[in-house]
């Protein structure tokens, strides 16, 4: 929901790498170093200076976690329109057109299947720099479909999270699917196949309210934003300053709604860690396997 | 007190008053007139309420004197019990929760309750429920259940508060674990947003195989007010933005985000709240009779299957 105005008050990350570089130097937007861009990108976007984890472009994340040439895309036939004609200051029709050109796909996410370590996985990322990230019908669809071919599949689902939450030039229909994700997740469940969910900087609103935090397994990366209502929305109404850390990762980790904070550098290797010691369960659930399996 | 646009509606009546009092005062007969006048009335009343823009409709869902959920509840279900309480951090004024009967059935009610005054409103917290409401909403969720209780939610809040003890307790993770709890449930549910539908604070107990809205009602992704400060930076285009997000009854019908509206009478439900009560419970009554007799499989598989195909998009063939 709502918390674009803000995030774009923030350093984005700089270029993405499906795009022609910026430049050869850029600057961490922690400490200020400047980086080569090419040791940026091969540390995965973790400053080597201080850590800091800057957003991580969708290709070089499904690059990061998928076993080198595993990755088949699923997402794409599914295309967003503008259903309630929703104009503000631009039509959301020529809002999507532009970054759909920009990104060179039709929405926030990129799904399909993946083998990681090994284990065999469908892997959903968003695209922070789509629209916020933000779940319309499309996004909501991709994750849908994502996870019932994932429990067809008998593969777990391993979802990277980035987004500003429900796109509201959608509006109702972009809240109802946070109950279409919900739902859909439900196969995988029964078939007691792992959903493990990262959440990374930014995860609000109404994502974080609906698939993105009923991961049997929860990490979030390094001092991501993670929350519901974003801080400036509490800030105006408790009209108090925030406490230091307030809903970051570390934070949440410490108020016990998250399984742990991972660095970048060690997501593939938890993400494949806990997956196959969720899977070595399945054998000693009786009646659990789906007929014919 | 009356809504901007209901001024002329407003000055008419009070001149009927008026009128009457100086008949009854002066021992006249003035009953043509005043009946032309009420004649009047109704026409005007009728053509503001089916021309009201969007954002009208918003400050009608808003209207001082509107039913609030728990007037709802006192008009449908006979017997109700609250049952407070979430078994771990608390009680939430703003969720009410509790048991009675509907048609000699039991029910669990769950009703997201703004106050009927200010003092009743800070106690409520104008709606707006913490992570414990919703705690208690899957509490009774699992009781009903246990005991094969349909499940009635009358959903009226503007959002899930944005507090930092909510997001320290998880607000995010507890209206995930509602929505996925609720559409969990092996028994009916009947949702009917009577007022303020906001957000995931309102869809957390929206997970119905009926969803029910009152002709007056909105139900939204965001407020217009917050819409408004994001899309125009500026909180005062709030009616541009309520035009925008499509936020009326007849819009949710028409994008299959509920599927029935029940009608307000003339002038809205805070112009004549025992009817208005009296049309949500016969709407309530209906819906649960629709749904008696399904399955718990059927049941799961209904709403589940309600709620995977909501959106519009376009979908290349393969
Ligand atoms: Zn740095």
């Amino acid at each position: 929901m709502a918390l674009e105005r803000w995030f774009r008050r923030q350093r984005p990350t700089r270029g993405d790498d499906d795009a022609t570089p910026a430049g050869l130097w850029v600057k961490c937007s922690a400490c200020h170093t400047q980086l080569y861009r090419k040791d940026l990108v091969a540390h995965h976007f973790v400053c080597k200076e201080c850590g800091h984890h800057e957003r991580m472009p969708v290709t070089a994340r499904i690059a990061m976690l998928a076993d080198e040439g595993s990755f088949e895309p699923w997402s794409g036939a599914v295309r967003p329109v503008d259903a309630l004609g929703f104009v503000d200051v631009e039509p959301y029709a020529d809002r999507l057109a532009a970054v759909q050109q920009k990104a060179g796909r039709p929405d926030a996410i990129v799904t399909g299947a993946a083998l990681i370590e090994g284990e065999r996985v469908a892997l959903a990322v968003m695209d922070f720099q789509f629209l916020g990230g933000s779940m319309g019908s499309v996004v909501g669809e991709e994750i849908a479909r994502a996870a019932e071919r994932a429990a067809e599949e008998e593969r777990a689902l391993v979802m990277v999270a980035a987004s500003g939450g429900a796109r509201m030039q959608e509006g109702a229909l972009s809240l109802m699917q946070m109950a279409k994700t919900t739902v859909a997740l439900e196969g995988l469940a029964s078939r007691r196949l792992p959903y493990v969910s990262v959440l990374t900087d930014p995860t609000t609103g109404g994502v974080t309210a609906s698939f993105a935090t009923l991961g049997d397994v929860i990490f979030a990366e390094p001092d991501a934003l993670i929350c519901f209502a974003g801080p400036r929305v509490i800030q105006q109404t408790i009209k108090q300053d925030l406490p230091a850390g307030f809903q970051r990762a570390e934070f949440l980790l410490r108020k016990g709604m998250i399984d742990d904070v991972v660095p970048r550098g060690e997501l593939k290797r938890r993400l494949a860690t806990v997956i196959g010691l969720l899977r070595a369960g399945a054998a000693m659930a009786p009646g659990t396997l789906p007929a014919g399996a | 007190m009356a809504l901007p646009f209901e001024k002329p509606i407003a000055d008419l009546e009070a001149k009927i008053r008026e009128m009457q009092a100086y008949a009854d005062e002066q021992q006249v007969d003035l009953t043509e007139e005043i009946s032309l006048l009420q004649q009047r009335l109704e026409r005007l009343t009728r053509e503001t309420f089916a021309h009201l823009t969007r954002w009208q409709r918003v400050l009608v869902a808003r209207a001082p004197g509107r039913p609030t959920a728990l007037d709802h509840v006192a008009a449908f279900v006979d017997g109700f019990v609250e049952l407070h309480g979430d078994r771990a951090l608390g009680d939430d004024p703003a969720l009410v929760a509790g048991l009675g009967r509907v048609d000699g059935a039991g029910v669990v009610v769950l009703a997201q309750q703004k106050g009927r005054d200010t003092k009743e409103n800070i106690h409520r917290n104008f709606g707006m429920a913490h992570p414990s409401g919703y705690r208690k909403a899957m509490r009774m969720m699992e009781m009903a259940d246990k005991f094969g209780l349909a499940v009635v939610a009358l959903i009226d809040t503007p959002g899930a508060y944005p507090g930092i003890a909510a997001e320290e307790q998880g607000q995010a993770w507890v209206i995930a674990e509602s929505i996925r709890r609720m559409s969990r449930l092996r028994v009916p549910a009947v949702a009917v947003v009577v007022g303020e539908g906001g957000s995931g604070g309102a869809l957390a107990i929206g997970v119905a195989n009926r969803v029910l809205i009152l002709e007056n009602a909105v139900y939204s992704v965001i407020s217009p007010e917050s819409c408004a400060a994001i899309r125009w930076r500026d909180a005062a285009e709030a009616p541009r933005a309520a035009e925008a997000l499509k936020l009326t009854s007849a819009d949710l019908l028409e994008q299959g985000v509920v599927d029935e509206v029940v009608a307000e009478p003339l002038g809205g439900a805070h112009k004549d709240p025992a009817a208005a009560v009296a049309a949500t419970a016969a709407a309530v009554r209906a819906a649960l009779a629709g749904l008696r007799g399904l399955g718990g499989d059927e049941i799961v598989r209904s709403r589940a299957e309600r709620f995977r195909h909501m959106g519009r998009m376009l979908v290349d063939s393969a």
